[in-house]
């Protein structure tokens, strides 16, 4: 049985179809990249997720079990249930682009932050756990107590990371992870990320990374103008592209991108 | 003569006596009892500000509208004369009994006013929190009040801090009109020594400075307050102290 699977998804933003009929699926364990040039509905598939994106068709599936949905005035499906909602995010975890990370707390406060309030989990547990995390990540102890707006994008984001993995999630989305960071930063975030896959974690992850799609992921979806163009495993896909559409993107991202090797270990 | 002045004023300025309060006590009392009230108040009204829903934010706006768009010493006359005069309000026994003190007319007066600029002040705060935060909250499974507790609220009234110590202060010498409505506060005291000594700069200078040291100790208060709670938001240090991981 599926992990997560999500159908036909159908999104507009006014005039704008943003997702025509797009689907996707990732057994535990999976690593599905999702790559694309912009404006191709890679990020508002990802987050039609976990409902940060209202969809106008399609449903979705975590383990099994339906999201209810139901139409609001708008046109759009929204939950049926804010309990069943609130549950569902819990078991999906985010990482932004823009690392979102709450400003006014402490990185450790920001990683105990949504167990304590959401899950109920003590505060000894949570800050015991958030301090075996934030090593896990690669940050030192004195990070702890700094704000985000003292750490560096490369800090912030496995700040981030940690905070995501705090919440214990069967599920975890990766919104452009290493796209706001500076090259020489991406690489400590894409080593965290190795890491977590190799761990057997199930994540989705929107990226621009070429190298991450083809060293870690499992399965890649190439989307086009809010379509699902080819879907597959990237020793397939990014080496034998069968599109015309796919063999330009990475025309393109090869000459764009200073080597597709990003990361620096 | 200035001596004589200050020897026979100086408590009246201070605290007066039990039972006959007057001076700087009276103006901290209206002080401090309006700025809590009206922040009780802004607080729910500023919430209420923002809603999307338009039967909660747009009477808000009207109160703010009225609040922020009539001088105080208007609000004032009005609360305390106006009120008082009205049938309605004197058939009442409950509202007879408010209106007919001095000061209950002239707190009310204060806290509205103060809570109509104190809303605005926090809305536009909370309008200003960072979208980015507010998804992520919400996509780790916040929303309603936990999500306001904890994310929204502790956000916007920290960003709001340096704009409402400047109401603050402003509210501290608009109690200066309440000496119009019989109150004896710091100015009412000064205005009887300088009528009765004929010494308008030492009597309205004593107030002067005793303004002065309240504001002072209120500035160093805020600066306090602002060490602790915008420290996030303070400038990186370029020093050693910054780890690197």
């Amino acid at each position: 049985m599926e992990k997560l699977l999500v159908e036909d998804l159908h999104k507009s933003f006014g005039a704008n179809e943003v997702l025509r009929g797009v689907s996707l699926r990732a057994a535990a364990g999976d690593v599905v990249s999702i790559i694309g040039s912009s404006g191709s509905g890679k990020s508002t598939l990802l987050r039609c997720i976990n409902l940060l994106e209202l969809p106008d068709a399609g449903r979705i599936l975590l383990d099994g079990r339906e999201l209810n949905l139901t139409r609001d005035r708008a046109g759009r499906l929204t939950a049926s249930n804010p309990n069943e909602l609130r549950k569902l995010r819990t078991r999906l975890a985010m990482v932004f682009q823009h690392f979102n990370l709450w400003l006014h707390l402490t990185a450790l406060e920001n990683v105990i932050e949504a167990p304590i309030h959401v899950l109920g989990v003590p505060r000894r547990d949570a800050v015991a756990r958030a301090r075996e995390l934030l090593q896990s990540v690669g940050l030192s102890p004195s990070v702890e107590r700094m704000y985000p707006a003292h750490l560096s994008g490369g800090q912030q984001q496995r700040v981030a990371i940690a905070r995501a993995l705090a919440m214990d999630p069967e599920v975890m989305l990766f919104d452009e992870p290493t796209s706001a960071l500076d090259p020489e930063l991406v690489g400590e975030v894409l080593k965290v990320m190795h890491q977590l896959a190799a761990e057997g974690r199930t994540m989705i992850v929107v990226t621009h990374e070429m190298s991450f799609a083809r060293e870690v992921s499992n399965r890649v979806l190439f989307l086009h103008q809010g379509r699902v163009e080819e879907e597959g495993p990237p020793s397939d896909l990014l080496v034998r592209p069968r599109t015309e559409r796919l063999r330009q993107f990475l025309a393109r991202s090869h000459g764009g991108h200073s080597g597709c090797g990003g990361h620096n270990d | 003569m200035m001596m004589e002045l200050l020897q026979q004023y100086w408590q009246q300025y201070l605290w007066g006596s039990p039972g006959h309060w007057s001076g700087l006590v009276v103006t901290l009392w209206l002080t401090v009892a309006s700025v809590v009230l009206g922040f009780a108040l802004a607080l729910p009204l500023a919430i209420m500000r923002v809603s999307t829903r338009p039967w909660l934010a747009a009477p808000v706006w009207l109160f703010t509208y009225f609040f922020r768009g009539t001088p105080l010493y208007v609000q004032l006359l009005i609360c305390y004369t106006g009120l008082y005069s009205l049938e309605a309000v004197r058939a009442t026994p409950m509202l007879n009994a408010f209106f007919k003190d001095a000061f209950n007319c002239t707190l009310l007066a204060f806290t509205l006013n103060t809570a109509a600029y104190t809303t605005e002040i926090f809305a536009g705060a909370i309008k200003a929190t960072p979208q980015g935060e507010v998804e992520a909250a919400r996509a780790f499974g916040m929303s309603g009040f936990v999500l306001y507790r904890r994310i929204v609220l502790p956000s916007a009234l920290r960003r709001a801090l340096p704009a409402y110590s400047n109401e603050v202060i402003l509210m501290l010498h608009a109690t200066t009109l309440a000496s119009t409505a019989t109150i004896t506060d710091l100015l009412k005291v000064a205005r009887n020594a300088a009528s009765d000594y004929y010494l308008p700069f030492v009597a309205y200078g004593l107030a002067a400075l005793l303004y002065l040291a309240v504001t002072l100790a209120l500035v160093w208060m805020f600066h306090r307050a602002e060490r602790k709670w915008l420290a996030h938001l303070r400038p990186v240090q370029p020093d050693a102290n910054r780890t690197k991981p």
